[in-house]
């Protein structure tokens, strides 16, 4: 790619020509413009980003984008993206998906990419319900939402993923709103160049099941403190917030886990001396 | 392929100035007292003075300790399992022995060795009322200062069958070079005690074996990662799972030294997943697991399907259902393999047939899976995994196909294009103008998600049209013999089968066998090309459902007048067992 085609790339480059499934109104939208933009301004050509995702809303990113892409199963976006990242550590690479995806069927593999820490960036879009489901709780539903599946609410504390992911070991966490585009392209951006495990979780409101949530660009405010690297302060933090505070949490210095990978395949392997007798 | 000759039959003998062709010996005693050691040195002598063999390993429940029973069957000719009965058993203690009950085939004249005196015998010893013998070990070991009881018994044992002396000691001394000088003297000591011990022992010796060829020592497990290798595989995930994980870390650290990865997953949804990852990224992956670790990959097996990506998955098979057994082997994994994918889901499952096959059919499934660009699943079971086996080298071999790759894909580049063969190239990703989403929901050419009936049809019939259209050659099965009376088995009642065959039909006259290899997708065109001029057909497995069985009148045609003799396990089968069938089924 050379310099000045480089230069030339803008948000629009990698997007795809697909029309989203997505309800009008749905928050999901935006946050595929910030990513869009994000990647724009990292500037990787799109054959050399991939975006891995599992199944929801939220996980139909991937082809809406110009890039390589993986549209997998329900929770596994993350052994996925890491499977990919190890072996091919020249790539960018983005994992996206919902709530459930990542905190229900996937939160195994939420916990251990955290604590894992390979460089991936993985985007949250948090509607605190089962979109693509039609509207059942998902683990950061409020525990008095009515639904039919569960009459009456869960009676259940919301999981915090931002803690968790703290204590699981990744190495950014960060809130943004999926009403903020600009910001949260930025917080993107910041997330890729930050090495290993990145989490963004963006509050993005689905408007057909969880319509209350229109609501939430009048309640979310940017966080009045800078980003930390102390992971215990950070944790304070987001346990005593309203929940709505925007803004990178922490940075974290741990390096990320690459182990060498360079295999010659044309290589012979010869094994045979170990088995003589 | 070459054919594996067995002869194990013999006359039950006993007397010293006898010549046998095989012997199966036991070395016994509990966590700690070093069987398993003395039994491997034992092997690898009997390798290099140029016999075959087979060890095989059981443990009781503890994790660490117990009581530990090596079973080493020797051979001038190729051996694939146990033989009936147990010749010589040499205790170094019996303090757990009893629970080897149903797997230690004592007769009047096998030879019990004690090297307790007075010990108390326990029922499987004074149930069989075999011979008896003692030695001292603990009075030989405190006389000859620093001289270890486990190394005195092999030295017995070695002499006992016949085994050359020079080799034991060579060997021994390899063993012992790291501790110093001191520690290889007595070493050398400890095992003329156990030679000189073995001159009271009346027991045949192992004829002298014939040829001179290349041995190899391997377990089915090694094999299997190494076939894989030599196929092209660089980046594995797995979790742990017995009895799969001696794969998983006999590769780790040479997929290292080859510039290759395997990681440790935190289960098997993630272990699967990463090397669908993996092989997205353009690698030749693999995951190793068992029964359980397999019903958890399932939905992901099905993802490669659809997507389209090359994997192997070696399922390492255990007695089941659930937990079930996880150290005796079972040929039960097969419904899940072939079957248990959700959605018509197009795939390949192969299975070796010796621990030597492990090797070819792990790098032939490589092969399957990039060419095919197809999930390939292989059916590996706990006998060949963890049994150590004196080998023939195994040939190298090369297959030519690999994953078909668009280096450079043009404007209208489609990841699943219709092709003649059904397989599409695959644009790897960081190529320019290849950029696509790869799906497990339903796809129209380009990738782009579909549900039309046209692009279902057309990609359903694609990608099973590249499995069933593959040509196998003739690697589908391994046949043998020509006769009217045609054996159909698997994996690893193979073996026991031929060496029964050899037994009933020494001339080969009446028998012909054919092992699948391929399990699926069926051929039942060249199944019934290998039966043709068959009047008597007989399947066998391991199995309580006969799963097999099933198998074969769903997708091969099976005549229907096909016998059956399936049995579940723990129990292994033994030549006896399938010849005194044979006698039966052909009378
Ligand atoms: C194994 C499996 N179980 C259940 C489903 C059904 N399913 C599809 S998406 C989804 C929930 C998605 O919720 P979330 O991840 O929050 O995404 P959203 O649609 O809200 O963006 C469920 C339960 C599935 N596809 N696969
Ligand atoms: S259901 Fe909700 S999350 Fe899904 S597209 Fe519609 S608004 Fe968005
Ligand atoms: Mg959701």
């Amino acid at each position: 790619m050379s310099v000045e085609t480089a230069c030339a790339l803008t948000a629009r480059d990698y997007k795809s020509d697909l029309k989203p499934v997505w309800c009008p109104g749905c928050g999901d939208f935006s946050i595929l413009m910030a990513i869009t933009m994000a990647m724009a301004e990292v500037g990787r050509p799109p054959e050399d980003v991939a975006v891995i995702s599992g199944i929801g809303c939220s996980s139909r990113v991937p082809a809406y984008t110009s890039c390589y892409g993986f549209h997998g199963v329900h929770g596994r976006a993350l052994p996925l993206a890491t499977g990919l990242k190890l072996s091919r550590p020249d790539l960018l690479v983005i994992a996206t998906g919902g709530d459930g995806d990542g905190y229900s069927i996937g939160g195994n593999h939420f916990m251990h990419a955290c604590r894992r820490n390979v460089d991936l960036t993985y985007i949250v879009m948090d509607n605190q319900v089962y979109g693509m489901t039609k509207g059942q709780p998902s683990p950061t539903t409020p525990p008095e939402w009515d639904s039919a599946l569960v009459p009456g609410g869960t009676g259940l504390s919301p999981f915090h993923p931002l803690v968790i992911a703290l204590a699981a070991g990744a190495n950014f966490v960060a809130r943004t709103f999926s009403g903020d585009p600009k910001g949260t392209a930025q917080t993107i951006v910041e997330a890729i160049n930050h090495p290993g495990f990145s989490l963004i979780e963006i509050l993005s409101p689905c408007v057909t099941f969880r319509p209350e949530e229109r609501e939430w660009a009048k309640q979310v405010h940017p966080a009045s403190v800078d980003p930390t690297d102390d992971r215990a302060r950070a944790a304070r933090r987001v346990l005593t917030d309203d929940g709505f505070n925007t803004g990178i949490l922490y940075r974290g210095k741990r390096a990320p886990y690459q182990p060498a990978f360079n295999p010659d395949t044309s290589a012979n392997v010869d094994f045979e001396a170990e088995f003589l007798p | 392929m070459n054919q594996i000759e067995t002869t194990l039959d013999r006359p039950a003998v006993s007397v010293t100035d006898v010549q046998t062709e095989a012997l199966t010996v036991v070395m016994l005693g509990s966590g700690g007292s070093g069987v398993m050691t003395a039994a491997e040195i034992l092997l690898r002598a009997a390798a290099r003075a140029g016999y075959y063999g087979l060890m095989t390993k059981s443990f009781g429940p503890q994790i660490r300790g117990g009581e530990a029973a090596a079973f080493v069957t020797l051979s001038a000719n190729p051996v694939e399992i146990q033989g009936d009965r147990v010749d010589l058993l040499f205790a170094i203690d019996w303090k757990n022995a009893q629970r080897f009950a149903g797997e230690l085939q004592l007769e009047a004249d096998s030879l019990v060795v004690s090297g307790e005196i007075d010990a108390e015998l326990p029922e499987i010893v004074t149930g069989a009322g075999p011979r008896l013998a003692e030695i001292n070990l603990k009075t030989l070991t405190r006389t000859h200062k620093g001289t270890r009881p486990n190394m005195v018994a092999l030295g017995a044992v070695a002499g006992a069958i016949g085994l050359p002396r020079d080799v034991v000691a060579a060997l021994v001394g390899q063993q012992l070079v790291k501790k110093g000088e001191a520690a290889m003297a007595q070493g050398q000591t400890a095992v003329d005690l156990g030679y000189g011990e073995a001159a009271n022992f009346a027991l045949a010796k192992l004829d002298r074996p014939a040829g001179d060829t290349a041995r190899w020592i391997i377990s089915g497990n090694q094999a299997a990662g190494y076939g894989a290798m030599r196929g092209g595989v660089r980046f594995a995930a797995a979790y742990p799972i017995t009895p799969a994980t001696e794969i998983l870390e006999w590769l780790a650290p040479r997929l290292q030294k080859a510039g290759g990865l395997l990681v440790q997953a935190e289960d098997e949804l993630a272990s699967i997943n990463m090397i669908v990852g993996g092989s997205f990224g353009g690698s030749a992956v693999l995951t190793a697991t068992s029964g359980p670790g397999l019903a958890l990959m399932s939905e992901s097996i099905g993802l490669a399907v659809a997507a389209e990506i090359p994997m192997l998955v070696i399922d390492v098979m255990r007695g089941g259902p659930s937990t079930g057994i996880p150290t005796k082997s079972e040929q039960t994994d097969l419904n899940i393999a072939v079957y248990g994918l959700h959605g018509d889901a197009p795939h390949v499952v192969t299975a070796p047939n010796s621990i030597a096959d492990c090797l070819f059919t792990a790098q032939w499934s490589t092969h399957l899976a990039e060419s095919m660009q197809v999930p390939t699943i292989m059916l590996s079971d706990q006998s060949f995994g963890q049994a150590l086996g004196i080998v023939e080298k195994p040939a190298e071999l090369a297959f030519a196909t690999r994953r078909l790759v668009a280096e450079t894909p043009g404007e209208n580049y489609k990841r699943y294009a219709l092709t003649e063969t059904g397989v599409s190239p695959m644009a790897l990703p960081g190529t320019p103008g290849g950029q696509y989403t790869a799906d497990g929901l339903e796809h129209a050419e380009s990738g782009t998600p579909s549900s039309g009936v046209a692009d279902h049809n057309q990609q359903l019939e694609k990608r099973l049209r590249k499995v069933v259209d593959f040509d196998y050659g003739d690697h589908w099965a391994q046949i043998e013999g020509d006769g009217p009376a045609a054996i159909i088995t698997w994996g690893s009642t193979t073996g026991p089968v031929r060496q029964a065959m050899r037994r009933v039909d020494p001339d080969g006259r009446r028998l012909r066998l054919i092992s699948l290899r391929l399990i699926s997708p069926a051929l039942p065109g060249a199944l019934a090309e290998a039966l043709d001029g068959s009047d008597k057909i007989l399947v066998i497995e391991q199995s309580q459902m006969a799963q097999f069985f099933g198998h074969l009148k769903a997708q091969f045609d099976l005549p229907a007048m096909a016998d059956l003799y399936a049995r579940p396990g723990p129990q292994p089968f033994r030549a006896a067992e399938i010849a005194a069938k044979l006698e039966e089924w052909l009378s």
